[in-house]
């Protein structure tokens, strides 16, 4: 793994990290801290800024640095929250998440020092921010330790002199891992050492304690290094011995003295007692054990004596379990632990769309291998069409399976909309609140990525026109703060978003009259309040000049409902003056399957989304009327639809002479209303596989996809919405000869 | 055989980093992503030297250090603190939870590869 890929790693794991810390926070603001959440939102940043850290990014470092110790002050005393400085925090978030992003990019990153300023007086870090300082001097303090190390081998200035240093280690530097034949080695590497160990201390054997701190040490060294760097040895060991250096001045008594020497005192004092070499190891090579003379001395002894180190493993088993078993955190962090084993892995999305190819082949060759085994003439209940029926299942699941692998909750995006919220607010001056419902909610991640454009736009444009003033919703006794609700929930094979505000709603008068002014709607058109309200996404609707810097950015509603309509989705909005209003939009789970009703028209075989239809009849002769010159409708149900005769609107058929023969199929364009497609036959339901035509046809009206069925035929998946919404107008006779071309 | 590294670190970025570093410098390297994690791979790989963070999910550095002090089998491993906290009073602390040395972050290759050496055994 190159340091490349690493980076990768480090932005990727900021992306989980800014989730985490912009859900936590929004918990903190709905709920009110709570400590475990105050850690989590407080360790994301402080991962952000160790990685960052890492990686030089200066200026990420030394927001995050703030941002940090911001949270800290909350993280020391929850009390400390209050409605200014969460914002403050939730501003920092937006502005973090920009600096990533320049690292990310390699661009400049904007000026933060700022928000910085402003949170340092929010938060009391004026002082801490001088502690920082300290900090920072604390860095340095610990800095050269470092450092000396390096300047080890390169044998420092000439500040040097003869040392005598007294080394006493107490017992708790055992317990910490050290080892003083390593301090030995450290300094030797400095000049030139003699080592006498002092062994009076050293009690009888029957006395001996294994937890204690026998041996001292008396080191002259003679070396052209300064007393910091001898001090920079012992800087871990701080509090863990007593030691003293004197400066002698004098060349130290024994020339000859080395680490050799040292090494074979260390011997004899031990000899008496138990020779290192019986360990089979070379005291030179492998001095580790050196380290704990003492310990491992009563360990062989333990050993010799009883003769039982199988006993010994038992009792290191046991402390083993009780050390789990009896200490609470212990308990919870291997519960915890458990949970974790089920949690995640991380898989490159090319691997599951690949999986998802191959799927889509193995549905086509069911199809195939369904289509063959009944032109074999196999009958329904021959062991091939039930073998057939158990392939079908099975393909089926595998196929959710797959999904599911794809599908994301829509909490990420959702909790982006926050930060929308916050934007356009103080942009505006307006209060407004997320308020989120189903976020945890899946569907594909296509679906997810083509959602957040539309979505960024619908709630911008919810606070921007929607919400009022804060002055005027205190005036009609509302609360000042607006509430943007966005929901998510499955509704059959489909998953609806809804945005909900409970700003003034839709201005229907403004709406109309501007509507007439550009000349989408005639003058003296009568419309219903949904019509009315549903103009908003009629193309041209949203222009310039109406469109405030918030919303701006050039798109209108009419864009946002053509993203939504290519991802097969479709937008309605419902409104209530004075009280707010509701978007709904409706997405397919996924963009790769669909059940498929299979149609024939004028010699074509068409595909339908099964989710569209919502009723199919054969038609009878005193069920359709005709209205005006050509347009006929069918009745059913106590409802006049409108007949769309499919051939001739796509174009590729002469225009039906017999309105009497047929099979209707009434389908639910979306807020277009519904309409009754005349086709000449119903061949089957299957699922199909949705092949797009956009990279090589660019998208075609009325045409949502292709397909390969069964047979191997290709044919072409409709676009329920569009034909629906179209149907008054002329049909596009270009339709399929485009694509013939 | 390659000497063995027990990395305890909850950042993935951070546990990569130290992988890249330490097996370039010839160690072998375990990863453990907080402090009951590294309690287990401790038991599991008998690492010769371990390097932990200290602010951690489930069980942070000093918690872990202590544990480890604690236990019967391991409780003389090194025990190298890496962390961005640079306060002293965070330094006592893992000190005295039993932390054999600590490395500021970030940390610079040679200087981790060098101050590893120093305590290994």
């Amino acid at each position: 793994m190159s340091l490349d890929d690493i980076k990768e790693t480090f932005f990727a794991e900021c992306a989980d990290q800014m989730a985490e810390l912009e859900t936590g926070l929004h918990e903190i603001q709905s709920s009110g801290p709570d400590i475990d959440t105050v850690n989590a939102v407080f360790r994301a940043v402080h991962s952000i800024k160790g990685g960052a850290g890492a990686f030089g990014f200066a200026a990420l470092v030394s927001f995050a640095h703030v941002f940090e110790n911001a949270l800290d002050v909350i993280r020391n005393d929850l009390n400390q929250v209050n409605e200014d400085r969460m914002d403050l925090l939730l501003r920092s978030v937006d502005v973090l998440s920009d600096v990533i992003e320049a690292e990310r990019t390699g661009s400049e990153p904007d000026d933060t020092s700022g928000l910085a300023n402003d949170l340092e007086t929010a938060f009391g870090l004026a002082e801490a921010a001088e502690d920082a300082d300290d900090g920072d001097d604390a860095l340095a303090d610990f800095a050269p330790v470092m450092i000396d190390l390096a300047d080890l081998g390169v044998a420092g200035t000439p500040a040097g002199g003869s040392f005598h240093i007294s080394f006493a280690p107490h017992a708790s530097l055992y317990l910490k891992g050290h080892d003083p034949l390593r301090f030995f080695r450290e300094l030797a590497d400095l000049g030139t050492l003699s080592v006498t160990c002092d062994t009076t201390d050293l009690p009888k054997l029957s006395e001996l304690s294994p937890d204690e701190s026998y041996l001292k040490w008396q080191i002259d060294l003679e070396t052209e290094s300064a007393r910091e760097d001898i001090e920079a040895i012992f800087d871990w060991v701080d509090g863990e011995c007593a030691l003293s250096i004197e400066e002698t001045g004098a060349p130290a008594a024994d020339d000859g003295a080395s680490l050799d020497a040292f090494l074979q005192s260390l011997d004899e004092s031990d000899g008496g007692i138990a020779d290192i070499d019986d360990f089979g190891r070379d005291p030179e090579m492998e001095p580790a054990d050196a380290a704990n003379p003492v310990a491992d001395l009563i360990g062989s002894l333990e050993a010799a004596d009883i003769g039982a180190p199988a006993r010994q493993v038992e009792e290191q088993a046991d402390a083993g379990n009780s050390d789990d078993g009896s200490e609470d955190a212990g308990a919870r962090a291997g519960k915890k632990e458990v949970k974790k084993a089920s949690q995640t892995i991380r898989v490159e999305s090319e691997k599951v769309d690949r999986l998802i190819n191959l799927m889509g082949e193995l549905v086509i060759n069911q199809a195939m291998l369904a289509e063959r085994i009944g032109q074999a003439g196999f009958g329904n209940a021959s062991p091939a069409a039930l073998a057939l029926v158990e392939l079908q299942n099975l393909t089926r699941e595998i196929q959710s399976g797959v999904m599911a692998i794809r599908a994301q909750p829509v909490k990420p995006v959702f909790m982006r909309m926050s930060r929308i919220i916050r934007e356009v607010c103080s942009a505006t001056g307006k209060k407004a609140m997320l308020e989120l419902e189903g976020e945890h909610t899946e569907v594909d991640t296509t679906v997810i990525e083509g959602l957040i454009d539309p979505l960024t736009h619908m709630i911008r444009n919810a606070v921007d026109h929607g919400i009022e003033d804060p002055e005027k919703r205190q005036a009609k006794g509302k609360p000042t703060h607006g509430t943007v609700k966005l929901s998510a929930y499955h509704s059959s094979g489909r998953i609806v978003i809804e945005i909900k505000d409970d700003g003034a709603g839709i201005n229907r008068e403004r709406v109309l009259s501007k509507a007439i002014e550009k000349g989408i709607v005639a003058r003296d058109a009568k419309l219903s309040d949904d019509d009315i309200d549903n103009l908003i996404f009629a193309p041209g609707f949203s222009t310039a000049e109406t469109i405030t810097d918030v919303s701006g950015r050039g798109v209108g509603m009419d864009v946002v409902r053509q993203s939504i309509q290519a991802l097969g989705g479709r937008v309605n909005i419902s409104s209530e003056p004075g009280h707010g209003s509701l978007f709904s939009m409706s997405l397919p789970l996924t963009l790769a399957v669909l059940d498929g009703m299979i149609v024939k028209e004028a010699g074509q075989t068409l595909v339908l989304p099964v989710s569209a239809v919502l009723e199919t009849a054969t038609l009878k002769p005193g069920d359709v009327y005709t209205i005006g010159k050509n347009n006929r409708v069918v009745k059913m149900r106590n409802q006049l639809i409108p007949i769309i005769d499919v051939g001739r609107q796509l174009g590729f058929a002469d225009k039906r002479t017999d309105f009497t023969k047929g099979t209707i199929m009434v389908v639910e364009g979306g807020k277009n209303g519904m309409g009754a497609f005349l086709v000449d036959s119903i061949e089957g339901q299957q699922q199909v596989v949705i092949k797009s035509l956009e990279s090589n046809y660019k998208r075609v009206p009325s045409i949502a996809a292709a397909t390969i069925l069964g047979n191997g035929q290709i044919a072409l998946i409709l676009d329920c919405d569009h034909i629906v919404s179209h149907q008054a107008s002329d049909p596009d006779t270009a339709v399929i000869q485009s694509m013939a071309g | 055989m390659l000497k063995k590294i027990l990395t305890v670190d909850d950042s993935r970025t951070m546990r990569e980093m130290l992988r890249h570093t330490l097996s370039g410098a010839g160690f072998e390297v375990v990863t453990a992503e907080d402090g009951a994690d590294g309690i287990e791979k401790l038991r599991e790989s008998q690492p010769d030297v371990v390097i932990t963070d200290i602010n951690m999910p489930v069980m942070d550095g000093f918690e872990f250090i202590e544990k480890v002090r604690k236990s019967e089998e391991y409780n003389r491993v090194p025990i190298l603190v890496l962390t961005t906290e640079s306060a002293p009073e965070k330094k006592q602390r893992a000190q005295s939870a039993g932390a054999t040395g600590w490395i500021v972050k970030p940390f610079d290759p040679e200087k981790l590869t060098r101050a590893v050496n120093r305590v290994m055994p």
